[in-house]
């Protein structure tokens, strides 16, 4: 039996959280059992693969006989001896463990551009990034172009900073280009700090060979000997592959003195982040790097005129970075036909919340938010209603459900009070209270705040206070109307773009769903029944069948009854926690 | 003691670091940032100690008290918080006894933090317990880990760094 068999395990954060190490150790175990009768199966090899994007059905193993590629969900550890036994020594796939019609869906509306290569390519094996086309980038810029000509490509192309701002790649690198100076740096932000976005992460894991490789060309483009990455520490196995893959690229001379025998020096150095949202602020950025407290200054002047230690300073986000060596490769006509007039090309986004298939998609730019949501996301989970989709984090806003022909695209987007941002994009379903989701994040931009401005440290808490007040029952006449004064105040005078954009998420969801501010302000009610303080749970007496299944699950021990008689709810030690409404089998606890 | 800060001092020293890299390495050697450490860099660097503590202070990843033996770590990323992990936090502090405004026990057994996302939005909630990432998260699953935790051996200081 001479078969060609690769088996490809996900080993991205949530491959590894679902058991993809236990997976992977198992395949080797029960491939070594059998491979005793097939001694010849020289080419059974295993590998691990980064992120593929479709996190929710983790373990995902791609099973690949003799060219012919099977792929299994939600594999674990004990299905493993079956399908060695069944598929690659009997042939026979398994078929009801296979990926079933909407992982197809799930990528048939995707195109992969940074993404082609996660899933596909061991991030921790150099030689397999090389097998698909890698440093090809680099060598065809390092022999056949100038500095001048790699921008001149880049700015065909039409890309733009994918780190929310939008701003053109090729501009900036043309300002660094310009700029006078010794020293020149170019950091990596990789500094993924809005929640609900993990582009960067699964990028970095899954193929930080693309990310290094499209920093020497901006290195080699803007003249700059030195790079940082500047990384979470929250993502270790990020960290963890970064460091390898420098490590290799360093010893296959594509980072060092002279890369390629063609006389550039560059030099990539991991700078791992101390937990701060606003360090993803560039000059924030730039004095966490310099080991400082990671607070924004003034600009001008900007960091491409005086940066890192007062020297020219280049900063683009991984994804934008990871974009480049396919640009390069496959060049600019075939990356400005994708996406809209101004926002060329693909973007990632991290699809999560009430979705049914949350994962990472990679779609063109100017496609529909409703393809996105019922064509690659499957729709609402649990057969709810959609009610918003929120795009861009704590700086970004919501769209409401009836707006889904909004395209997504950096201009689409602001037009409808949103933003593209790093591309969180969290789906929100009928049971969602929008004045909550506005609360939750300006307490995250609230207790990210520096504290450096006024406008934004004293602006952030007094919304948050406001807000506060409306979800626990105590809201104001007024208090819409001072929400959206103080907003547009401290919007306008923050220093920066945390502050600036930290009331958008009130502002969009006051747009949207005044009726609900309304309900909670003036008739003391949470329409979608989650604040807390505007609720109440009651037990419905012709519905109690006196079981007490809420009795054992109540944590404080607030509801009394005897055995087959209707229970009842004390409520001045009732605390609201809803358990007792998720464990009803009949329907008798009310809520409202 | 003296023996492990003279070793951050010379990786300081060879790596061109600063004073966010050594209390990255004071944090990693000892589990939370020592007042007796903080001030033998102080003298070593002629840096004032209000220095460290004003960078300490600023960033989420350091810690001035000492931190529980066993971690859990819970996500409040926007996926996480939709998905209810306020619910699985507030039975974590009442199931460990973290006291009010505290992130560890009295016992020193366990640490309760929050962060602001893991980025395995996916599988959300997320907890992770003693650096293990656990997805999909109910309070009954998490409650039968904590009393795993809470049945097996006290750990040491020792084995958490």
């Amino acid at each position: 039996m001479n078969k060609d068999v690769s088996i490809k395990v996900c080993m991205g954060t949530g491959g590894i959280a679902a058991g993809g190490v236990e997976v992977m150790s198992t395949f080797e175990k029960a491939l070594a059992s059998v491979g005793i009768k097939a001694v010849v199966q020289k080419n059974c090899s295993m590998h691990k693969v980064g992120c593929r994007g479709f996190c929710a059905r983790d373990v995902l193993v791609d099973v690949i006989v003799d060219g012919a590629k099977s792929t299994y969900q939600y594999i674990k550890p004990d299905m493993v001896e079956r399908i060695v036994q069944e598929h690659v020594v009997g042939g026979a796939p398994i078929g009801d463990w296979l990926v079933t019609d909407d992982y197809h869906t799930f990528h048939d509306k995707q195109v992969k551009v940074v993404l082609s290569d996660c899933g596909e390519v061991d991030p921790e094996d150099i030689d397999s990034y090389l097998g698909r086309g890698g440093y090809e980038a680099v060598k065809k810029v390092l022999t056949t172009m100038t500095p001048q000509e790699t921008i001149d490509v880049i700015k065909a192309s039409g890309l733009r900073g994918r780190g929310g701002a939008g701003f053109p790649t090729a501009v900036k690198w043309d300002m660094a280009i310009k700029a006078p100076g010794p020293k020149k740096y170019l950091i990596c932000n990789a500094d993924e700090g809005d929640p609900g976005a993990f582009m960067d992460r699964s990028v970095v894991e899954g193929n930080p060979h693309a990310v290094i490789e499209g920093m020497i060309i901006g290195a080699y483009a803007i003249g700059a000997p030195y790079g940082y990455v500047y990384i979470r520490a929250e993502y270790p196995l990020a960290v963890e592959r970064l460091h390898l893959a420098i490590k290799q690229a360093k010893e296959r001379g594509y980072l060092g003195k002279n890369i390629l025998g063609k006389g550039l020096d560059f030099m990539i150095k991991v700078k791992l982040g101390a937990g701060a949202f606003v360090c993803g602020e560039e000059t924030a950025l730039i004095a966490s790097i310099e080991g400082k407290r990671g607070q924004p200054k003034a600009k001008p002047p900007f960091p491409v005129q005086k940066g890192l230690w007062g020297y020219p300073t280049i900063i683009n986000n991984v994804e934008t970075l990871a974009n480049v060596p396919y640009i390069i490769r496959k060049g600019a006509s075939w990356y400005a036909a994708m996406g809209t007039e101004k926002s060329k090309g693909t973007k990632v986004f991290a699809l999560t919340g009430k979705i049914l298939n949350s994962g990472l998609i990679e779609v063109p730019m100017g496609i529909p938010l409703k393809e996105v949501i019922y064509d690659i996301g499957g729709g609402i989970e649990n057969g709810k209603k959609l009610k918003a989709v929120q795009t861009g984090g704590p700086s970004g806003g919501c769209i409401p459900a009836n707006m889904m022909d909004t395209t997504l695209d950096y201009e689409a987007l602001s037009k409808v009070g949103s933003i593209m941002g790093s591309g969180g994009m969290v789906v929100l379903d009928e049971t969602d209270c929008m004045v909550n989701v506005a609360k939750y994040f300006l307490q995250f931009t609230q207790s990210e705040s520096c504290g450096k401005c006024i406008p934004c440290r004293v602006g952030t808490k007094r919304l948050l206070e406001i807000l506060t007040r409306i979800t626990e029952g105590k809201g104001r006449e007024g208090d819409i109307e001072l929400l959206e004064s103080l907003a547009a105040d401290v919007k306008t005078s923050s220093l920066c773009g945390l502050g600036q954009s930290a009331p958008n998420p009130v502002l969009s969801t006051i747009r949207y769903y005044r009726d609900e501010y309304e309900a909670h302000i003036y008739e003391k009610r949470c329409p979608a029944g989650v604040c807390k303080d505007l609720l109440s749970y009651s037990i419905l007496e012709e519905f109690c069948k006196g079981c007490t299944a809420c009795t054992r699950v109540c944590p404080a021990g607030a509801i009394i009854g005897e055995k087959k008689k209707p229970h009842k709810i004390i409520q001045d030690i009732c605390i609201k926690c809803g358990a007792c409404f998720e464990t009803c089998k009949f329907k008798a606890i009310k809520k409202g | 003691m003296e023996e492990k800060l003279e070793g951050i001092f010379t990786r300081y020293r060879e790596n061109e670091g600063n004073l966010i890299s050594i209390l990255q390495d004071i944090e990693s050697e000892f589990g939370y940032l020592r007042e007796d450490a903080i001030n033998w860099f102080s003298e070593r660097l002629d840096v004032p100690p209000a220095k460290f503590y004003g960078i300490a202070t600023f960033y989420a990843q350091f810690h001035l008290k000492p931190r529980g033996k066993n971690v859990i770590t819970a996500c409040c990323g926007t996926a996480c918080h939709v998905k209810g992990s306020e619910r699985l936090i507030n039975s974590l502090v009442k199931e460990l006894a973290i006291p009010d405004g505290e992130e560890t026990s009295e016992d020193l057994q366990f640490t309760v933090e929050k962060v602001n996302c893991v980025g395995a939005c996916s599988i959300a909630p997320v907890i992770i317990v003693n650096k293990t990432v656990h997805g999909k998260m109910t309070p009954d699953k998490l409650m039968k880990e904590m009393k795993t935790l809470k049945e097996g051996p006290k750990r040491e200081y020792t084995d958490y760094i």
